[in-house]
């Protein structure tokens, strides 16, 4: 029944999203879709950390592959555009299985390091083989939109449509991994790898799904992402990208959906605003460029601090169970330091004392 | 065979800057269990100091000296500050905040310095080296810079070793309850722990802008290879902090130099994995592996 | 007791509720760029808001520059100094007395940012047209999008070829000079001058560095080039380059890079004890931001050098009156806006630039009428525009966007541009030969504005 469940709730916010999207400006609509995209990327990590108590700083390699793949398929064999996603999603998850594997037996910030390094390294491909790649350059996306829908459609619109579709998508099939046996062996490996591997499960086999899983999102994101700015280049995934995406994740709130939302809404809005705040200021560009970067610097740290649950659990302390996720999806806890594999223990307070003070939150 | 001279000490020369990186990295993992994703920007921030410091006075070690200060206290201030409020958060929220961090020094940086880039004084001469008519590939300050890192991380180790104040670092990492237990002040301890990281991270900053320039974003790449280099080594070991630098140093020199300087990165990446998959934990981390 | 069959829906109404809440919130917050049109004053000529962007009092054009990050040093003074010479015009009197807005938006050298901020400054803002799209890779990602939605794209800033599609994409022109006409002139000139020498060459390795190496090899016999050495601009350590170059035996290094990676190249150089002759191109050889990049360098152990010392004798060329010539009518006019408006920059290379491609939008716009609209603005380029404030003719005609043809060749010596021969003009392809230029450069009107 979770299936109808997340349709029904699907169908609803797709009518919303047709009609929002007819209602607001040609602009507005340019970033509902950058959101959309962000939301699929930012959700796929969410689940990599949050449920299966992976970290990863370098999702902007899957999202690289995706856009890449989309690029490339779209200049060399023009596809149509649901099948190139579709294509984008294999060939990252593709991807994602092959670094799973060879990062399957690190832990904490071992593979923190392997997966910055990652997204650090796998953009310079595209400066080695320039012929194929396009160099710094990078490829042209550029798609049409169909005929059917009348010569006077907007181009954005038709975007913000197939991202937002794209992004329901995902995240109906996301929930449901959650709910079902996998998402519950994840939670398991989570929180106790050693008791998990005991009581029979394959924990390497679900790391490496995990991982599939979180770079197909990425990579989803990164094709929807090419088509709604047109272009794929180095320059659009650095680590700046990969920071972003985990930044987003924790701050919306880790593991949870609407979580994944907050954070890709404030990813995409808040530089913008804190942009035209500054210029409306008369600060005009030099050192006053700066602002909105050290602006967002003290945003994380500010919200970090007073929400250390994200934006989600700061909405679940102040409205209660109205916008309370499932029980199994709000208890999130990243073993960050257990499953590090080092020997020393845990830090100085007994953890468990403070995610009491976390659960107490909606009484 | 000059070539290969000149490409193994420059790889040692720089290796030893990520080694410096790679052990403020580890100095803080140790005490806080916390990856301090900001050690780049607070050692950018510490070199603009010191340039400042130098533009004012004209002398080098005058800024050198103040930019290690500095260092002391910024990693003081920021862990009393920021990060000892998300101790009993979640881990990962420290690193969200350290990323805030990160991108709030540049971002500083760049209104109270401007975002141009700036040429920052060597300690000594940069012209090249000579061993009779061949070319060495390093110049007089390279040899300071090594010499410097291996110094400080030597003071280090002893400090460690043979003093109450490394007795109490030590036990505070390792066996925080008991430590208290004991009657050490675990708050100051930590708050050491990052103000000698924050001392390391100038120290690199310092001694690695002058072979490149000074900008809000000159630390990030260092930082990714500093942290690299650590991971290499075991984030438990100073010694493997140290041991990684110079190792990866050396390895992306070669590759540089023989296999072309577009995939270097790409080489790292593999020299890092195929260290991770031999030892998951880096090569000289004293962890054991859980087998079920 | 589970909660979950009440939960989904008051989840999915709430997520509804917080859309919806915030969609109306930014909706409400755009405040929407250009503002109406205030009714026009009772002058003799009547001024219409004719265009998008345009209105009875005002012009808005916007832009996109790398104000932060990688590229910033030295291109980050490009749009001040363009909207000082626009704060010039309005203040005396606008463009047919309109005065220009110039907004600017930072996309840190990011292709992705770069096509957010021209999504908002066309949809959002209505500028009248784009203007001085800064950097190769960025402006490649918005080129299609501002020919599709017919807005004017000119003068970007970059040099490379990719701006001359007049057939596919005629909204867009650029306006220095390109880069292979760059190479094929500095090429002629090192072939002269170094006749049987070794020649090696450093360019980024994009379309900017390929681009002026093959003006280079029109021009240089093929068996004078010793080692062909590329770097990637995001990763600093040019180390090996300059390694493969000295063991090659470079007598002459020819160098298409950006300020920074010259200063790089030197000091690498300084280091193995390399000391060939340098070319380097425009881009990378404004002698001020280099000596400032080199300066700590050349104060090394206390001596009393200057920054130039290290800059001094480097070959390259100019395609704007050098700053030194003091008494060039253009300087004087460069140097005026410099004082009133830009007190806190060096006057460079890159102020220079900002200010001549402005000059050359308010020459457009002065001939595009009194209430153009973007087609005029267009057209008006394709008539051709007079020489301005550069040493050559530009190209521009209804099938041509390039812009400056010519350049001339230059030796830095204290700090500044020393002219060395005449101005060449050349095209871009490979048996287009180098002549000297029979143009005569144009003297700055006296008031500084350009007459209708």
């Amino acid at each position: 029944m979770t299936l109808a469940r997340h349709l029904g709730a699907a169908i609803v916010v797709a009518a919303i999203v047709v009609l929002l999207s007819i209602q607001l400006s040609a602009y507005r609509d340019y970033q509902l879709a950058e959101v959309a995209a962000y939301l699929v990327a930012v959700a796929g990590l969410t689940v990599l950390i949050g449920l299966s108590g992976q970290i990863s700083i370098g999702h902007g390699a899957f999202m690289a592959i995706g856009g890449y793949t989309s690029a490339l398929l779209l200049t060399h064999l023009g596809w149509p555009l649901a099948l190139i996603l579709l294509a984008s999603v294999v060939v990252s998850a593709a991807g994602g299985a092959l670094f799973g594997v060879a990062a399957a037996r690190l832990r904490g910030p071992y593979l923190a390091g392997a997966t910055l390094m990652l997204a650090v390294a796998l953009p310079t491909v595209a400066d080695q083989y320039q012929h194929f790649f396009g160099g710094d350059q990078g490829l042209s996306v550029a798609i049409t939109t169909p005929a059917s829908l009348g010569a006077t459609f907007p181009p954005t619109r038709w975007q913000a449509w197939v991202t937002c579709a794209s992004a329901l998508i995902a995240l109906i099939l996301l929930a449901n991994l959650a709910r079902s046996r996998v998402g519950r062996s994840w939670r398991a490996v989570r929180d106790d790898e050693v008791a998990a591997a005991l009581s029979g499960l394959n924990v390497a086999r679900l790391q490496v799904l995990a991982f599939v899983v979180s770079a197909a999102c990425a990579g989803l994101g990164g094709a929807l992402l090419a088509v709604v700015t047109g272009i794929v280049a180095p320059g659009a995934y650095t680590l700046t990208l990969s920071i972003a995406l985990l930044t987003a994740a924790v701050l919306g709130g880790l593991g949870t959906l609407p979580g994944a939302l907050w954070g890709s809404l404030v990813l995409v809005l808040v530089p913008t605003y804190l942009t035209n705040v500054g210029t409306s200021h008369g600060l005009s560009s030099g050192a006053s460029s700066s602002v909105p970067i050290a602006a967002y610097g003290v945003i994380l740290i500010v919200v970090m601090l007073v929400f250390p649950a994200g934006i989600q659990g700061g909405l679940r302390r102040l409205f209660g169970s109205a916008v309370d996720t499932p029980p199994a999806l709000s208890r999130w806890r990243v073993p960050f330091t257990r499953s590090a594999g080092t020997s020393p223990p845990p830090p100085l307070r007994p953890p468990a004392q403070g995610r009491e003070n976390q659960e107490e939150g909606p009484s | 065979m000059q070539e290969f001279l000149e490409f193994t000490l420059g790889g040692i020369a720089t290796g030893m800057i990520y080694a410096a990186i790679a052990l403020s990295l580890v100095l803080i993992w140790r005490g806080t269990r916390i990856l301090n994703y900001s050690q780049g920007g607070m050692a950018m921030f510490t070199t603009y100091i010191a340039w400042l410091v130098i533009r004012d006075t004209g002398s080098y070690w005058a800024g050198f000296a103040v930019a290690l200060a500095a260092g002391l206290v910024l990693g003081s201030v920021l862990e009393v500050a920021v990060v000892r409020p998300t101790e009993n958060k979640p881990p990962l929220n420290a690193v969200i905040v350290t990323i805030g961090l990160l991108i709030l020094l540049e971002g500083a940086a760049g209104i109270i310095y401007g975002g141009q880039y700036r040429s920052f004084p060597a300690a000594f001469s940069i012209k090249g080296l000579k061993a009779g008519s061949i070319g060495l590939g390093i110049s007089p300050n390279d040899v300071f810079t090594a010499a410097a890192v291996l110094a400080a991380a030597l003071i280090l180790a002893l400090v460690f070793r043979y003093t109450s104040v490394g007795l109490r670092l030590r036990a505070a990492a390792f066996a925080p309850a008991v430590a208290r237990l004991l009657g050490i002040r675990i708050g100051r301890v930590l708050t050491l722990g990052w103000a000698l990281a924050g001392l390391f991270g100038a120290l690199a900053g310092v001694l690695v802008t002058s072979s490149t320039f000074l900008y809000p974003n000159s630390m990030d790449s260092i930082f990714v290879l500093g942290f690299t280099a650590a991971v290499i080594g075991g984030l438990d070991s100073p010694l493997g902090a140290v041991i990684g630098g110079i190792v990866l140093g050396v390895v992306l020199s070669y590759a540089g130099g023989y296999l072309g300087s577009n995939l270097v990165l790409v080489y790292g990446l593999a020299a890092l994995v195929l260290v991770l998959m031999i030892r998951p934990t880096g090569l000289f981390s004293s962890a054991t592996v859980r087998r079920v | 007791m589970n909660r979950s069959f009440r939960v989904p829906r008051i989840r999915a109404l709430a997520g509804i509720a917080g859309l919806t809440a915030v969609a109306v919130i930014a909706a409400g917050c755009s405040s929407g760029g250009g503002s109406g049109s205030s009714p026009s004053s009772s002058g003799s000529k009547k001024l219409t808001a004719s265009a998008p962007g345009i209105t009875a009092s005002t012009i808005t054009i916007g832009s996109h520059q790398p104000l932060t990050g990688v590229a910033a040093p030295g291109y980050d003074e490009i749009s001040p100094a363009s909207n000082a010479y626009f704060q010039y015009v309005n203040a005396h009197g606008g463009v047919y007395g309109r005065k220009i807005v110039y907004k600017v938006l930072n996309d840190q050298y990011d292709p992705t940012i770069t096509s957010t901020d021209v999504h908002q400054l066309v949809l959002q803002d209505n500028v009248f047209a784009i203007f001085d799209g800064l950097g190769t890779p960025t402006h490649l990602a918005v080129v299609k999008y501002l020919n599709a939605s017919k807005i004017p794209d000119l003068f970007v800033a970059s040099g490379c070829e990719c701006w001359n599609e007049t057939s596919t994409e005629p909204e867009t022109t650029g306006w220095q000079i390109d880069y292979v006409r760059e190479g094929k002139i500095l090429g002629k000139y090192l072939e002269q001058k170094f006749k049987g020498k070794k020649i090696g060459y450093f360019y980024q390795d994009d379309e900017f560095g390929q681009d002026g190496v093959k003006g280079l090899d029109d021009e240089i016999p093929k068996s004078q080039v010793v080692a062909r050495q590329s770097y990637n601009p995001s990763v600093t350590n040019v180390a090996p380059q300059v390694t493969a170059l000295k063991a090659a035996g470079a007598q002459v290094v020819v160098s298409f890079s950006v300020p920074a990676f010259t200063a790089l190249l030197k000091l690498g150089m300084l280091k193995l004890n390399f000391n060939p002759q340098l070319a380097v191109s425009d881009v990378g050889s404004d002698p001020i931001t280099l000596s400032g990049l080199l300066e700590s360098f050349a104060k090394q152990g206390g001596a009393k050098v200057s920054g130039n010392a290290l800059t001094q004798g480097i070959i390259t060329d100019g395609y704007l009156p050098s700053l030194g010539s003091t008494s060039n009518s253009w300087i004087q006019l460069f140097t005026k806006i410099h004082s009133t408006y830009l007190k806190k920059l060096p006057l460079d290379g890159n102020v220079a630039f900002g200010i001549a491609v402005a000059y050359t939008f308010v020459q457009a716009m002065l001939k595009a009428g009194r209430n153009p609209t973007r087609q005029d603005l267009v057209n008006a380029i394709n008539s051709g525009l007079p020489q301005g404030p550069s040493v050559a003719p530009y190209a521009y005609s209804a099938s041509n966007h390039d812009g400056i043809t010519g350049a001339y060749i230059a030796v830095i010596k204290n700090g500044a541009l020393s002219q060395v021969g005449p101005v060449q003009v050349t095209d871009t392809s490979a048996s287009g030969a180098v002549t000297t230029d029979s143009t005569s450069p144009q003297a700055a009107p006296a008031s500084g504005i350009p007459s209708p």
